[in-house]
């Protein structure tokens, strides 16, 4: 069990290290996990991206024919680590990078891997995910988009929801069915939508925080060409499994990463907020909690490592990986609720000369909420821990 | 970084499970539990093992393995709730006598086993206002004091005491067959690991390290127990879920294994979470300690802070699953729990370990 860098590795965070201080452009500090809104917004993040790869920093444990690196798991670990620590944005690919692309590489015939994954990687070309739908949440098997085969063409009409990016995205990785005679599972397909398609209309959802970080995107008999479909028709469950997997691996790290981040400015604040004499850092009862959310916050980190060494020993991620995305979730709704509380009654106001960065930490604490019930909700997930870890009987 | 158990690492797991499933079956440890406690003569066969020195070199006598390894016997000696005084000779005591080749080596060959008296009635394992010290004027090699919470100690034949000296912190070995030495059984609710009380008054004390190396040393201990402390932890609760799992696949009740209805199974599946997380930790102080780090002395502390609140809670979510045969005296689980509470209550309780790893993190250098 060795944490520590090897030189190889050392090298590479130093590297790091040194661009993002040479490079991150002013007033983009700060920003970690960004939902672009404007075009303007749009167009900075995808050049940052576009640097971002050609200094080989994203997607290095990719093939090198499709712009990779074939580098080791733990280079990507180290890039999130410093982009973390850089308070540096995140590539605008959330998508392309964790879901689509592992999937393309993992199913996808030469063609959509010669066409899809190095715009991914450059950021020239964005990705959303139309899993979701109104009535298939947490059963995702029950979604009732449906695409009919025509001379060659798919037809896809349906609703999905809960869809980021989805309002500047280039391609959508969908889920339709195409069998509605075959049980459940088995007549679903999976898809590479290309979103500028004729049919397709996008509307942002207003989220609780009063923001629109999701959409829903209507299908109106939208045509989609047969060499558009991942794997072949009728096993798209066992594709869309994969996009889920690595949904869960890839978002492990940048989660703690950006858990870290949250943890740095809840110390900072408890430090800077007086009450009466003394700071909030002082009171034993914010000490007591802090200091736990520090220790989940590093139960975390090396829950990961412990993940990521599995898969460099094994090739497979080890059981203990599935907890990071329930521990994460609900530490940090405890971490925002606390900065509320150290707010204390600033926690009311929402943004003004009055409030505490401008309301930031009322905007993440409402967006936490989302995070039980987004990528699994804490009930599935742990519904998965114990059936499949635990071997515990199946409840359904 | 390669934070996977090393092929070292995951053969003495399998070597020390092997042994302990053989030899130390719950059911012997609850008949030594309900009487006298472990037997004196059971104890050769440990250090035939090498498991009294498994960290020390091998030119020293020891196994030649290094903390990491340690903390995977404790975890493993935990999940068998082990009654013997590995951890007060092993952990507690061994790393101040290597400053004394000689009762160094009474521990590693068996010979004696040793503890370590340190808190006075407060359980304080702090380095000053100890409760214990050297006797003032010319007798400078005699102890006067008394300590509290001392492990094992009616085990014991050496005991390194932390106490202080003319030249400050100073840690000392004394034998318990001292005339000037008495000691007191503490009855204690976990009585697979007992305690007790140790009276000095005048007893011989060896010196091992005083002034700053024995601060040093002090807080070396400190660290390598906490750490162990957290590894054991981790252990009983391993085990608990172990147990609350097979009663809820094969207890039916409503016509099915209990443990098909989401109530009870997510509560196991959160078990697991904090089990797993904990072991995290484990990992990380057990290799910072190992490796020398700069983060050895909060890792520790937070490992065993959230360790033995794990360890607890999933004892507490066991019993639940049991149901009213986990409340019985005849089932073994209720003492894993009383394990669980022991390494809560012992050298700080959570909050007191968090306190100090708060410090670390919101006080400003030199308030």
């Amino acid at each position: 069990m060795d944490a520590r860098d090897t030189p190889d590795e050392a090298e590479f965070r130093a590297r790091l290290r040194a661009w993002f201080v040479a490079n991150l452009p002013e007033g983009w500090r700060e920003t970690g996990f960004v939902v672009p809104e404007g075009p303007e917004s749009v167009a900075f993040l995808k050049d940052w991206s576009r640097k971002l790869h050609e200094e080989g920093f994203v997607g290095v444990t990719w093939p090198k024919e499709y712009g990779g690196l074939e580098a080791p798991l733990t280079h990507h670990l180290i890039f999130l680590e410093e982009m973390g620590r850089a308070e540096a944005p995140e590539h605008v690919d959330t998508i392309g990078l964790g879901m689509a692309g592992p999937t393309i590489l993992a199913w996808g015939t030469d063609e959509q891997k010669a066409r899809h994954l190095r715009p991914i990687l450059s950021g020239e070309e964005v990705w959303c995910q139309g899993f979701s739908e109104p009535n298939a949440g947490s059963d995702l098997a029950a979604i009732s988009t449906r695409a009919e085969l025509r001379d060659g063409i798919y037809e896809i009409t349906g609703q999905k929801v809960w869809s980021s990016f989805a309002h500047f995205a280039d391609f959508c990785i969908l889920l339709a069915r195409t069998d509605p005679a075959a049980p459940r599972h088995a007549g679903l397909t999976y898809f590479i939508v290309p979103m500028r398609s004729e049919g397709v209309e996008v509307r942002p959802l207003r989220q609780i925080t009063g923001e629109a970080e999701f959409n829903e995107i209507f299908l109106d008999r939208v045509g989609v060409p047969a060499e558009n479909v991942i794997g072949t028709p009728g096993e798209g469950w066992n594709v869309a499994i994969t996009t889920l997997m690595h949904e869960r691996a890839n978002l492990a790290v940048m989660l703690t990463v950006r858990l870290e981040v949250a943890l740095a400015r809840l110390l900072d604040l408890a430090k800077r907020t007086r009450r009466g004499d003394r700071r909030a850092a002082d009171d034993p009862l914010f000490r007591d909690r802090i200091t736990q959310l520090w220790i989940d916050v590093q139960a975390l980190r090396f829950t990961n490592y412990r993940a990521l060494s599995a898969i460099l020993s094994t090739g497979v991620p080890g059981p203990e990986g599935s907890i990071v995305k329930i521990v994460y979730s609900e530490a940090n709704q405890r971490l925002t609720k606390l900065a509320l509380e150290i707010e204390g009654p600033y926690a009311m106001l929402s943004g003004g000369e009055h409030a505490i960065r401008d309301g930031a930490w009322q905007r993440l604490q409402l967006r936490s909420r989302g995070n039980t019930i987004e990528g699994g909700t804490s009930e599935i997930l742990r519904g998965i821990i114990a059936e499949r870890i635990l071997q515990l009987p199946r409840s359904r | 970084m390669n934070f996977a158990e090393t092929d070292d690492q995951k053969a003495l797991r399998a070597q020390a499970r092997g042994f302990l499933d053989a030899r130390w079956p719950i059911e012997r440890t609850a008949a030594l539990a309900d009487g006298e406690g472990f037997a004196r003569d059971a104890w050769p066969e440990i250090a035939q093992l090498g498991w009294t020195g498994i960290s020390i070199r091998e030119e020293d006598g020891g196994s030649g393995l290094g903390f990491e390894e340690e903390a995977v016997l404790a975890e493993e000696l935990g999940r068998a709730l082990f009654p013997g005084p590995w951890l007060s000779s092993v952990v507690l005591a061994l790393p101040a006598l290597g400053c004394a080749p000689d009762l160094a080596k009474e521990v590693l060959t068996g010979a004696a086993i040793a503890t370590l008296a340190w808190a006075g009635p407060s359980g304080d394992y702090a380095v000053d206002h100890l409760p214990t010290g050297i006797g003032r004027g010319k007798d400078t090699s005699h102890l006067y004091g008394s300590t509290w919470f001392v492990a094992d100690l009616a085990l014991a034949e050496l005991v390194v005491v932390v106490g202080e000296g003319p030249g400050g912190l100073g840690l000392w070995a004394v034998r318990t067959d001292d005339e000037h030495l008495s000691r007191n059984e503490l009855p204690t609710v976990d009585t697979t690991r007992r305690l007790g009380s140790l009276f000095l008054e005048g007893a011989s004390g060896r010196l091992l390290a005083e002034g700053d190396e024995a601060l040093a040393l002090a807080g070396r201990i400190r660290d390598r127990a906490l750490a162990a402390l957290a590894a054991e932890a981790v252990g009983v609760a391993a085990r608990a879920l172990e147990m609350a799992v097979a009663h809820a696949q094969t207890r039916e009740q409503f016509g099915k294994p209990v443990g098909a209805f989401q109530a009870v199974s997510q509560q196991l599946a959160d078990a697991y979470i904090e089990t797993e997380a904990a072991r995290s930790l484990v990992n990380w102080a057990a290799a910072e300690i190992a490796h020398g780090g700069p983060d050895a002395s909060r890792a520790a502390a937070a490992a065993k802070a959230n360790a033995a609140e794990a360890a607890v809670r999933t004892c507490e979510r066991a019993l639940q699953t049991h149901g009213g045969i986990g409340f019985t005296w005849d089932h073994p689980l209720h003492r894993f729990y009383k394990r669980a509470e022991w390494i809560q209550a012992f050298m700080g309780w959570p909050a007191r370990l968090r306190e100090r790893v708060a410090a670390d993190l919101l006080d400003e250098p030199g308030r």
